[in-house]
């Protein structure tokens, strides 16, 4: 007989179980969301967020990018262009012999493995949290060396 | 003012009665009055579908935890006309294999039907401007006849794409749409023997009055002495107490079958047959399939309400009018325009929200059935339920008449339950014997320990 019982409780069990479901749902309606509003509020990144790529400045806003070419040999999809030239006196970019004139990556053929970070000898070249990147060609994704370098810190910034 | 309402031509639009004798309407006026009416039922449907897309996606989303489309205008209210527009300008490819003319047929197929069948559905009482068609006197059968012609935009939907998965999803939508065709016209057999007429109006019109209902079987023109007294105990779904309830359980679960809501939406399972019928289609001809199927939506709630939960009738019968001692300071042509104009379609959009509601709250909570649960739900529960219940309201009837209201009807509710008793018994014997049956038997390979594989042996590479 405890078979029986067991039996009707198990149907009854069967039979309740939509109307749990449905319970559950209707609460969903008071709880918080879990979507973020995207461009109105952000999450916060991960310390070792690897997005874009940027290009340091020293302390004293001279760029750490000495034009070595290092990370565009490094690079496995072939994505990245230096062009190097001297520093004088009078243009002085970087501490170094030399500066990177043209320093472009094309961000469609990027992978994001980071090799170029691996290979900078001056810590450069950094894969930091910056995400957004959509743009309508794909030209204007080779992003460019003003693109790329972080604000100098010693100038008012004109904007 | 007086050269506007006193003239004869508004007179023969909007004040002459088809139900009063003295009154003469010419064709002319019958034609206006015609294409006024399809012009608010058609102008109703269409404008609540974005709307009705809007909610579902806006519901569906809270209880996932999400916010749903919530930038294209006030709370997103703008985008199901943004992705219309979409829809609109994108480019309507033809695959080439496809069977031209049905291909091109197809949608309109399916979309008309959806729009015709808000011929008969009332909002108000008024026998001139209660529905598109308020005169029709076969409403129901109307009814029955477009659902069916519905699904012939899906197969050939399905047929005409030259798509395996487009077939697949049509034949499934045919097969299913017939089974549960079944259970639906059963349940609203159920409704036609209370109420013994297939005038929608006379259906809704029935539900307001208390007591017998007399002139049953008249025309559709006939006006009830609608009681203020009356309410929601006296809906269908609450007629004849359990069986009304059954009845109206019955079309509520074949009307998600035949609109394929989520659940039971088969023919577009999009892990089994990808997009099911439409998934050749882009474009236009994609949104009108949309489209059709959120007006079907709309229409079968709409049916549902009719049938069994009273139509444009307020749930309490005084709210269903303005009361009379406003007669004081309002002219009786405006009490009875607000009547007919405001209160009653309110209702009935009260009642269709709070349905349509239901639906996606269903398909936010509720996981598809497989294909052989949905065909065996249909043939072995929804239809013999169904169609028990049809012989019982008829037993009761006729019980009724033989042995007073009361008695008649509990005896017949009595026979109710002992073949329900009849069937846990069947039932129970038959599950503890399974039961039984698989304890005994011996273990099942799964909990078997696994053989031992051979290992190859391992190979060194020789350099």
């Amino acid at each position: 007989m405890s078979d029986f019982f067991e039996d009707v409780k198990q149907i009854a069990r069967e039979v309740v179980a939509p109307f749990k479901g449905l319970g559950i749902t209707f609460g969903q309606l008071g709880e918080r969301k879990t979507t973020i509003s995207f461009p109105d509020y952000r999450r916060v990144m991960g310390v070792r967020a690897r997005w874009r790529h940027v290009l340091n400045r020293y302390d004293n806003g001279l760029e750490k990018c000495i034009g070595c070419s290092l990370c565009a040999g490094a690079c496995p999809s072939n994505a990245i262009l230096v062009v190097a030239d001297e520093n004088t006196d009078e243009a002085r970019f970087s501490p170094g012999e030399r500066y990177a004139v043209r320093y472009e990556i094309n961000m469609i053929r990027c992978i994001y493995c980071g090799f170029c970070q691996e290979a900078c000898p001056t810590g450069a070249v950094e894969l930091k949290d910056v995400f957004e990147m959509a743009e309508s060609t794909r030209h204007d994704l080779i992003f460019t060396k003003e693109m790329l370098l972080v604000p100098d810190p010693n100038r008012e910034r004109v904007d | 003012m007086d050269a506007i309402f006193g003239s004869e031509i508004w007179k023969q639009l909007f004040v002459y009665s088809v139900t009063d004798p003295a009154h003469h309407i010419e064709v002319w006026a019958h034609v206006v009055r015609s294409l006024l009416r399809i012009g608010i039922g058609l102008g109703f449907i269409l404008t609540i579908v974005p709307g009705l897309i809007w909610l579902e996606r806006r519901l569906l989303s809270w209880m996932q935890g999400r916010l749903g489309p919530n930038r294209v205008g006030w709370q997103g209210l703008a985008q199901p006309i943004a992705d219309g527009i979409k829809l609109f300008f994108k480019e309507d490819i033809i695959p080439t294999n496809v069977d031209r003319s049905l291909y091109i047929l197809a949608p309109g197929v399916a979309l008309a039907p959806v729009l015709m069948s808000v011929a008969v559905l009332p909002w108000n009482g008024s026998p001139d401007w209660g529905a598109v068609a308020p005169g029709l006197n076969i409403g129901i059968l109307f009814l029955l006849a477009i659902a069916s012609i519905e699904v012939y935009g899906v197969i050939l939907a399905g047929w005409s794409s030259n798509n395996k998965y487009s077939l697949l999803g049509g034949l499934r939508a045919s097969s299913q749409v017939i089974s549960y065709e079944l259970g639906m016209g059963l349940s609203i057999i159920a409704v036609l023997l209370m109420t013994g007429t297939l005038a929608t109006q006379s259906i809704v019109g029935e539900q307001g009055i208390i007591g017998d209902p007399i002139n049953i079987g008249n025309t559709a023109y006939t006006v009830y002495p609608h009681s203020l007294n009356s309410g929601f105990w006296h809906w269908h779904f609450l007629a004849f107490f359990p069986f009304g309830l059954v009845a109206a359980v019955v079309y509520l679960i074949s009307m998600v079958a035949e609109t394929n809501r989520a659940r039971l939406a088969l023919r577009e399972a999009d892990t089994e047959v990808e997009a099911g019928f439409h998934t050749e289609y882009s474009s236009m001809k994609f949104a009108m399939f949309f489209m059709g199927e959120y007006a079907n939506m709309l229409i079968v709630s709409a049916i549902a309400i009719t049938l069994f939960f009273g139509g444009w009738l307020a749930p309490w019968g005084a709210l269903s009018q303005i009361p009379a001692s406003a007669g004081a300071y309002l002219p009786a042509w405006l009490i009875n325009t607000l009547n007919m104009a405001v209160i009653a379609p309110f209702w009935f959009g009260i009642k269709l929200f709070l349905l349509i509601c239901f639906f996606i709250w269903l398909r936010a909570t509720l996981p598809r059935l497989r294909y052989d649960m949905l065909m065996k739900f249909g043939w072995k529960g929804i239809l013999p339920i169904g169609l028990v219940n049809v012989v019982l309201i008829a037993l009761s009837m006729a019980l009724q008449q033989s042995f007073g209201r009361l008695r008649g009807h509990l005896m017949a509710v009595a026979v109710g339950l002992g073949i329900c008793f009849v069937l846990f018994v069947i039932k129970m014997a038959t599950y503890r014997k399974r039961r039984l049956d698989t304890e005994t038997t011996t273990i099942s390979p799964i909990r078997r320990e696994p053989a031992a594989l051979p290992v190859p042996a391992r190979r060194t590479r020789e350099v």
